[in-house]
């Protein structure tokens, strides 16, 4: 039996000052705070970037910020940064942080290799932003920060391929004695889902990339040079594969709902099912994204044939993912009404953030209507951003929830819960405008040199105030999120009356998790512990 | 809590061994991702009449010569690495640590060998990756097919040091070793027909 170092001596990181110990630390909870932290910085930046996009499509002749050639780059960054700089370190940095806690494990699989998981994505994203900034990135006009970009984008995949693959390890092979797959928290099941999504879809980016790469630099022949960037590797910026990293986001709706309710989650083989669609089919769909749905009006049913041959797989691949999202909201609002909740800022952000996603998801599929004309308009990014959003709010109710087990202090609820209707605010302000500028056929990709009749100017505005209500509430939470850090509510151990594992140990739990092996025999093994503690039984 | 000594690691199951096929597979879209950009290029080429065969394809350029013989050796060569592999299985479950090296051994002389298969197609072939698309996208999908092979040797020099450095209990680690290998046999079966084969 091959036997795995997962833990340093405790002596060397107490020898260590504490900048040593986090830059050189294989502690899962370290890890993925440091992602988290990063992340939240990443979401600051990129809203940044958008609000100056949005606020020069206002009225590009009176507002002019962005020079014409620089635009397709601040566009490539604001995705970059909002995508892989946010929603996927926030979710990874969950996921690391938690999932072994979940799983009654003393660490992650592999524990060094998602801390360089960690450190190649943060150098390979800053390795991308800067070549942007140096004129490099899509449509760039400095060759060698081109090369760099692409370079750094393979680094940043590497990064979070590494990290992907040892919560999927973790989640296989490190479960406490008992706990099959079935009785793995929700949470657990969706990282193990989103991170074999990315282990699948990864590779396939980084091998598209590294041919582009090669390309531009040598040959410049078959992959359309800098022009050529975003018609290769842009589908990892775009719905729908945004869809597929917001994937984790489900289960921590599922895990947060029940535990707020203080009720057991209903029907949950079901919600096992939900997400497990939602993936298969986000995956099928990521592969096959030329699949669209001819409609031609009145004509639709004059040749029933090949309409239903369209039909099938459009619906398939896109109509399928959306009932698994309904699933997953019709099981919430199953366990919300049987209970009486309190509401409170975990459970507000992860409504609204499941909202968000169901929002865009569900918009998605007009979107790929031929007949509507919405396909290269920014239409388009009104089904980006609710997704986005909506994860980044669904994390945000993740980090209020497990923060004080993380760091042992509470994120105040009351302060916290307001942000959350200003990211339902902003998740608003930031779709439906696009919806109305896409149908008035306002192209993707510029700021300016377009005109449509309605008011143009009112569309562009609104979706810039909602970029802005977005940073406001993310400024915000990071806020308190840092003044918990120090002083903050101490939590306790059990702040939630929870169920699963991750609350049976200390807030913050020591370094290795679990003062012994813990045996389950359910999917609530803590709420088990805790009946059979009150009736005098020895579980 | 924090003041009492940690219980003994719960065994996990077979850690290395669902790591190494998570790699397996992540490995898999990789080099499958990269064979479908390529037959994409390679379907979207226009035609041309080509003496000995007719009507053809016109992606890789006219006066490019592969040599076969050695794409050949490259595949035979990594399937004997797959059944040195095995062995090595075979002999770390019976405990027989001379075998178990040996077989290690001929898994990395053979890794050796179709690495150095690979070097002398480039160096025959004469192509500059700056010359056309064909050029640069062979460059791309040999080379990281090499990186695989030679990561494939890093993990075979890990678990010669580790079995023969005394762990003769650690089969799952030369289990896992020999999966990955079998994992980069059939990523080099799809690179050699689709690039060597098929052109």
């Amino acid at each position: 039996m091959t036997s795995i170092e997962t833990h340093l001596p405790t002596d060397v990181s107490a020898s260590n000052s504490a900048i040593a110990t986090w830059l050189t630390s294989a502690d899962h909870k370290k890890v993925g705070r440091l992602f988290i932290g990063s992340g939240l910085v990443g979401l600051v930046a990129g809203l940044v970037l958008a609000i100056v996009v949005t606020f020069e499509r206002i009225n590009a002749d009176s507002y002019q910020i962005l020079s014409v050639d620089s635009v397709p780059q601040v566009l490539a960054a604001v995705r970059l940064l909002l995508t892989f700089g946010a929603v996927v370190p926030l979710l990874l940095g969950l996921s690391i942080a938690v999932v072994p806690l979940q799983l009654g494990a003393r660490s992650n699989a592999f524990p060094r290799l998602a801390a360089a998981g960690f450190w190649m994505w943060l150098t390979g994203l800053g390795i991308a932003v800067a070549s942007i900034i140096g004129n490099g990135g899509p449509n760039g006009g400095n060759s060698d920060l081109v090369d760099l970009y692409l370079a750094g984008s393979i680094v940043l995949g590497l990064g979070v391929l590494m990290a992907a693959t040892s919560i999927a390890v973790s989640v296989l092979t490190t479960r406490a004695p008992g706990m099959g797959i079935l009785r793995a928290p929700l949470f657990t099941w969706s990282s193990l889902v989103g991170s074999l999504a990315v282990i699948l879809t990864m590779p396939v980016l980084i091998g598209t990339t590294l041919y582009v790469y090669v390309d531009h630099r040598y040959a410049r022949a078959g992959f359309g040079g800098n022009i050529g960037v975003n018609q290769w590797v842009g589908w990892a910026l775009s719905q729908p594969f945004s869809f597929l990293l917001a994937i984790p986001a489900l289960g921590i709706v599922l895990d947060v709902v029940p535990t707020i309710a203080r009720t057991r989650l209903a029907q949950r083989s079901v919600a096992f099912g939900a997400i497990g669609v939602v993936c298969v089919f986000a995956l099928a769909v990521v592969t096959q994204t030329s699949i669209t749905l001819p409609w031609e009006g009145e004509k639709f049913f004059d040749n029933a044939g090949s309409k239903i041959a369209d039909l099938l797989p459009f619906l398939l691949l896109n109509v399928v993912p959306v009932l698994g999202l309904l699933g997953v909201l019709g099981l919430s609002l199953l366990t919300l009404k049987s209970a009486k909740p309190v509401i409170s800022a975990p459970l507000t952000f992860v409504l609204i953030g499941l909202l968000g996603i169901l929002l865009g998801a569900a918009a998605h599929i007009v979107g790929l209507v031929e007949d509507a004309g919405l396909i290269g308009s920014v239409y388009e990014a009104g089904v980006y951003v609710p997704i986005t959003f909506g994860a980044i709010a669904i994390a945000f109710g993740g980090i209020c929830f497990w923060g004080p087990k993380l760091w042992g202090r509470s994120i105040s609820d009351k302060a916290a819960t307001p942000l959350a209707l200003l990211t339902l605010l902003a998740i608003g302000l930031d779709s439906v405008p696009y919806f109305v500028a896409g149908f008035a056929d306002q192209p993707a990709g510029l700021v300016n040199g377009f005109s449509y009749s309605g008011p143009q100017d009112l569309w562009n505005a609104l979706t810039c105030a909602g970029f802005v209500v977005m940073l406001l509430a993310s400024i915000a939470f990071i806020g308190l999120a840092l003044k918990s850090f120090t002083s903050g509510a101490v939590a306790g151990n059990d702040p939630w009356d929870g169920s699963t594992l991750e609350w049976a140990t200390s807030s913050p739990p020591p370094e290795d998790n679990f003062a012994g092996v813990i045996v389950v025999n359910s999917a609530t093994p803590l709420t088990d512990s805790k009946s059979a503690s009150s009736t005098g039984k020895v579980a | 809590m924090l003041a009492l000594p940690p219980a003994s690691q719960p065994v996990p199951r077979r850690q290395v061994f669902v790591g190494t096929a998570v790699a397996g597979a992540a490995g898999l879209m990789l080099v499958g991702g990269m064979m479908a950009t390529w037959l994409q290029f390679r379907a979207d080429a226009p035609v041309r009449e080509s003496a000995k065969r007719g009507f053809i394809k016109d992606w890789m350029p006219e006066r490019i010569i592969v040599p076969e013989v050695a794409a050949n050796i490259m595949l035979l060569g990594l399937l004997v690495v797959c059944v040195m592999a095995q062995w090595a299985v075979y002999s770390a479950k019976r405990n027989d640590r001379t075998h178990t090296g040996l077989a290690l051994g001929v898994t990395a002389l053979m890794a050796l060998a179709v690495i150095n298969a690979q070097i002398f197609i480039w160096t025959q072939m004469g192509v500059g990756a700056r010359d056309g698309a064909f050029h640069s996208m062979f460059y791309a999908s040999t080379g990281a097919m090499t990186a695989l092979l030679l990561s494939g040797l890093v993990f075979t020099a890990v678990a010669s040091f580790r079995y023969l450095g005394g762990r003769t209990k650690e089969v799952e680690l030369v289990s896992a070793h020999a999966l990955y290998w079998y994992f980069l046999a059939a990523a080099f079966c799809a690179v050699w027909f689709v690039i060597y084969v098929q052109k």
